[in-house]
């Protein structure tokens, strides 16, 4: 079954093209490796799927729904700017205060003459103004257009960074709490009134929060600030974070960047574990053992497009690959 | 020595709560004197202010330089209806904080996506903007109608809802609670003279400053209260998020532009309701009690005490506010010379404690550790 | 955050043509209307930009070398006013008051070393410490620098203002299709022209100032690249107040006034000129700063007195909410 399908997906920096129309599919349940030299376009991919900006061609879907669609329409481009929000609100405001000022002429009577009844009007007209942006939202279903990335993750998509980017200054603990964000749902009434619903779900979330680093095999450094850890596992705990998201599909930007060899194989290991709790997993690497040790399929991007796919073994025989990366043979 | 401080930090909490409760309770009671009393109503008015800043910048880390706006809507709010409406002023705190929301949410949207340096600058053109519009008064854009098409608004705004310019408003009603009869009853009553309390036809009212010390405690008291709950929930945590990585909270799954407008409607309604509680207690409010240098004080409260951290915020107050008033008492002679060593102070604090002299516990764990090591390194 | 192409009515050549045609509709209707009052708030307009543009300069060029904004840097500016006061009144007392005008260069010259010299040292000692503690203490630090700068000014002159000599420059006055030109004005914007083209060439033809653009880009490359990163911040610690200062004793020229709280409304408003243009574009914060003037000239004479400062403001907030990096300004992708 697909769970994660791109079509056609195209992404332009100014001049440069960084993905060109690249098509391929995650299959549910598979270890998916993306490979390809430095500034193939692999991270764009990424950023692309989790909504960081939007391609310029091409769409992707996620469980049969479409979660990224752009637009060549420069009108729609406009629609979904703030630009656009900001002018629709202005001009009601003043649309509201001239029709208040209006109605003041015709009548005399008390309220309708006074001051509160322009601030009243100017209020409820910016109101309006404010419905009539979310009815565009709507209407040009700017989700599908500009997915924010937090409802990305919200679908069930949860990433790490090429960069490691941890909340630093948080305990390790709590930054494995942030991830359980998106599952739970208190807010400013019961934070403050701590309602038994709210406790309940306090409760859960560091508990949740407490599984996913035992998991991880963090449970000893809970306390610790996530700077002062040593760089493997902080790369533990940015894929701690992700998966306390309870994501469907678990994308992995380089995960063993930087790693050692032990800490590798301990990666590969655990890579295959999440894969093992029905979590499907898309990642970009550069160490050819993880890649090729753990992926169930590889696909191979050079200069955005893609050239060459199937399983590892394929991928590696493949001389358009050995090109890439080596060059061309010659005799 | 250092036994005797680590015993105290063993201390449960809870103690250290209750005697501080207790000092607070009983301090008008023992200290009669009024420009005491005054400057501890100022600092719950600064603490109140700065407890609202810390949600902003020090949670959810947006730098506001123009928070003394939102104090000023939530003070000019107060004076208005008060004195135009007799409308009673208890009753317009949550209203002061109302519109000090709305005006927020209007105001930040759009500028929520700036970065750290361009929001300040933003902030601070706000601030001004609004202390502008203050002290010029609303009516002052009757120029407007000078613009063709636009004639009607001179009239309208000849006789719009003033703001007193450059003087501000006087005659700021005091917060009361109607009694009934009872009025009648206790109106000799001499514990009324002791709390600074007084009778006004059947209305019991605040009228010295015992009075509105105990009101001022209360809130300051209820909003440390809400504050620490804010701070170990998931908004909070939230917040913390945004401000350590904005886009890794985003992927995480937290909606920030969400958080950002909450933080900051959050802040100004405080920051709204502790001006009604100003505009309330000193009965007059200008334009220049709301400048930049409002804004900055404010700031400085939160960084200087420790951003992020409530205790940091409280002894950021202690510093900002009391202390000069201090100085002002026993260095009398060199008054003068008070700003310019307050300035020097901010620098030698900056360069020597740039976490702020109560910082949060996350940098404290973090100093702790490290000293720690070094003590270890040394006896080992 | 992210790197996109930018919609067809936020490219600059988009801004280019409106800004044009605006203006070209303004001084039409400008002149068709009011005549000779349009051109006079013309003058007035760009000779308070210039100020103004001096003084943006200063701050762009810290922004852009450390990312800090210099709040204590209207003060500098202020103290270069109450300095050149101080050696014309010296002179004065030396009974050389008909000569003011041969002493000007020299004062211009020695103020703008002092001042240089206190740039460097608030450099030192307030925010070289806090290089690596975040974004908040240095703002602190600079509030608290402020603050110390003003009141030593005060302490040191009294709180009342204080009057620049009257007859420095001879008072003469031309007519400009009937807006009044005096020598004063013109002075000022020839000079501050001067100072303003002599940074641009210095910044973009020289060793040295391909090295300040180069560690307003990035420090560590810089350093990679032999360039001594802390030489250079001093270095633009001494050009940035000098600059400032040489607009502080303009100022206080053109005025006639000085007091201790100028630094604030001139500072404030200084920045807005720089973000105006694009903080850390110096280009950019010399059209800021003459945009900035022309605006409140209008403001001034057209609107509101008492509202200039909110519709400065007003204008700074759009410019930000619409284009971020400012007129000039470019847009900086961040790598993910």
């Amino acid at each position: 079954m697909i769970l994660l399908e791109a079509k056609a997906l195209t992404k332009n920096f100014g001049g440069l093209t960084a993905v060109d129309n690249f098509d391929f599919q995650v299959h549910k349940g598979e270890i998916l490796g993306m490979i390809g030299p430095n500034g193939a376009g692999k991270t764009t991919v990424f950023n692309m799927i989790t909504g960081v900006y939007p391609p310029n061609h091409g769409e992707i879907s996620f469980n049969s729904q479409k979660i990224v669609r752009p637009s060549d329409s420069r009108w729609e481009a406009f629609l979904a700017s703030t630009v656009f929000d900001t002018v629709v609100i202005c001009l009601s405001a003043l649309i509201g205060l001239i029709l208040a000022l209006v109605i003041r002429r015709a009548t005399t009577a008390g309220f309708l003459a006074s001051v509160s009844f322009l601030a009243l009007m100017v209020l409820l007209s910016l109101v309006a103004g404010w419905g009539i942006t979310r009815l565009v939202r709507r209407l040009i279903k700017l989700t599908v257009l500009r997915p924010r990335p937090h409802q990305i993750a919200e679908k069930g998509i949860a990433r790490t960074f090429q960069t490691i980017r941890l909340f630093r200054n948080l305990t390790v603990l709590e930054n494995v709490m942030a991830g359980r964000h998106c599952r739970t749902r208190a807010g400013l009434w019961g934070a403050i009134v701590r309602t038994k619903n709210q406790q309940n779900e306090e409760q859960e979330i560091v508990q949740d929060a407490e599984r996913h680093l035992d998991f991880m095999g963090l449970t000893e450094m809970k306390d610790e600030l996530a700077k002062n850890l040593p760089y493997g596992l902080q790369r533990r705990l940015e894929i701690a974070r992700a998966l306390a998201t309870d994501p469907t599909l678990l994308i992995l930007d380089e995960p063993a960047a930087g790693l050692n060899e032990q800490e590798t194989t301990e990666l590969m290991a655990l890579s295959s574990q999440i894969r093992d709790t029905g979590i499907t997993v898309f990642l970009i690497e550069h160490d050819m053992k993880v890649v090729m040790g753990i992926s169930d399929r590889v696909v191979v991007l050079d200069n955005g497009a893609k050239i060459a796919e199937g399983t590892p073994a394929e991928v590696q025989a493949n001389p358009r690959v050995i090109e890439a990366y080596l060059g061309e043979e010659e005799w | 020595m250092r036994d005797f401080l680590s015993g105290l930090k063993r201390v449960n909490a809870r103690w250290w709560y209750l005697v501080i409760a207790v000092l607070a309770i009983l301090y008008p009671l023992v200290i009669k004197s009024d420009r005491w009393l005054q400057v501890a109503n100022f600092f719950f008015i600064y603490a109140l202010l700065g407890l609202s800043l810390n949600i902003i910048l020090g949670y959810a880390g947006l730098f506001q330089l123009g928070h003394a706006a939102f104090y000023a809507i939530g003070a000019y709010t107060t004076a208005i209806l008060s004195t135009k409406f007799h409308i009673p002023v208890l009753l317009l705190l949550p209203i002061s904080g109302l519109v000090a929301m709305i005006l927020a949410i209007l105001l930040s949207r759009p500028i929520l996506h700036l970065r750290g340096d361009y929001l300040c600058i933003v902030t601070i053109g706000f601030g001004e903007i609004v202390r502008i519009a203050l002290r010029n008064d609303v009516k002052s854009l009757v120029f407007l109608g000078k613009i063709p098409g636009l004639g009607f608004l001179t009239d309208a705004l000849s006789d719009a809802v003033f703001t007193g310019g450059p003087n501000g408003i006087f005659g700021i009603s005091r917060p009361g609670i109607p009694i009934g009869s009872l009025a009648e009853r206790i109106k000799d009553l001499p514990i009324l003279e002791t709390l600074g309390l007084a009778i006004k036809g059947q209305t019991l009212i605040l009228r010295g400053h015992t009075a509105y010390f105990y009101l001022f405690l209360a809130f300051v008291a209820f909003t440390i209260f809400a504050m620490q709950r804010l701070e170990n929930s998931r908004l909070g945590r939230a917040w913390m998020c945004v401000r350590e990585d904005e886009l890794a909270a985003e992927a995480m799954g937290i909606d920030t532009v969400q958080a950002k407008l909450l933080a900051f409607a959050i802040g100004a309604a405080w920051a709204g309701v502790a001006g009604n509680l100003y505009a309330g207690w000193v009965t007059v409010i200008a334009p220049e009690t709301f400048s930049f240098w409002e804004s900055c004080i404010m700031f400085c409260i939160v960084v200087l005490g420790g951003t992020g951290s409530i205790p940091g915020v409280l002894v950021g107050t202690v510093g900002m506010v009391v202390l000069p008033e201090l100085l002002r008492t026993w260095l009398a002679n060199i008054q003068q010379w008070r700003m310019l060593v307050f300035g020097l102070a901010m620098v030698v604090m900056m360069v020597f404690r740039p976490e702020g002299f109560w910082p949060s516990r996350r940098f404290r764990y973090e100093l702790e550790t490290a000293r720690e090591e070094v003590a270890g390194a040394q006896a080992g | 955050m992210e790197a996109k192409l930018r919609p067809w009515y936020q490219q600059s050549w988009f801004y280019a043509l409106v800004s044009l045609l605006l203006a070209a509709v303004l001084v039409l209707t400008g002149y068709q209307l009011s005549g000779p009052v349009f051109l006079q708030q013309v003058v007035n307009g760009l000779t308070i930009g210039s100020f103004y543009a001096l003084i943006a300069l200063g701050y762009t060029m810290v922004y852009g070398v450390l990312k800090l904004i210099n709040f204590a840097h209207g003060d500098l500016f202020m103290s270069g006013a109450y300095l050149g006061f101080t050696f014309l009144g010296m002179l004065i007392g030396a009974g050389l008051s008909s000569q003011l005008l041969l002493y000007l260069l020299p004062i211009f010259l020695i103020v703008m070393i002092i001042v240089a010299v206190a740039g460097v040292t608030l450099e030192r000692t307030a925010y070289r410490p806090l290089r690596r503690a975040g974004r908040l203490a240095p703002v602190v630090s600079a509030l608290g620098a402020s603050i110390f700068l003003q009141n030593a000014v005060m302490l040191i002159y009294g709180a009342r203002y204080q009057s620049y000599p009257k007859e420095v420059l001879p008072d003469v006055r031309w007519s400009l299709a009937g807006a009044r030109l005096t020598l004063m004005q013109v002075a000022m914007l020839v000079t501050a022209f001067l100072l303003m083209a002599a940074l641009y060439l210095f910044i973009q033809y020289t060793r040295v100032g391909t090295a300040i653009r180069a560690v307003a880009l990035d420090h560590d490359t810089s350093r990679l690249m032999g360039i001594n990163v802390n030489q250079i911040i001093r270095l633009v610690f001494i050009i940035g107040p000098a600059l400032g200062s040489a607009g502080g004793i303009m100022v206080g020229l053109y005025y006639g006034r000085i007091y201790f709280t100028l630094g604030w409304g001139y500072g404030l408003k200084a920045f807005t000129a720089a973000i105006l243009g694009g903080i850390g574009n110096i280009p950019g914060a010399m059209v800021g700063g003459l945009l900035l003037g022309l605006i409140e000239a209008f403001a001034t004479g057209f609107v509101s007195d008492a509202w200039k400062n909110a519709i400065a403001f007003l204008i700074l907030i759009l410019i930000l909410i619409f284009r971020p990096t400012g007129l000039l300004g470019e847009r900086v992708a961040e790598k993910l």
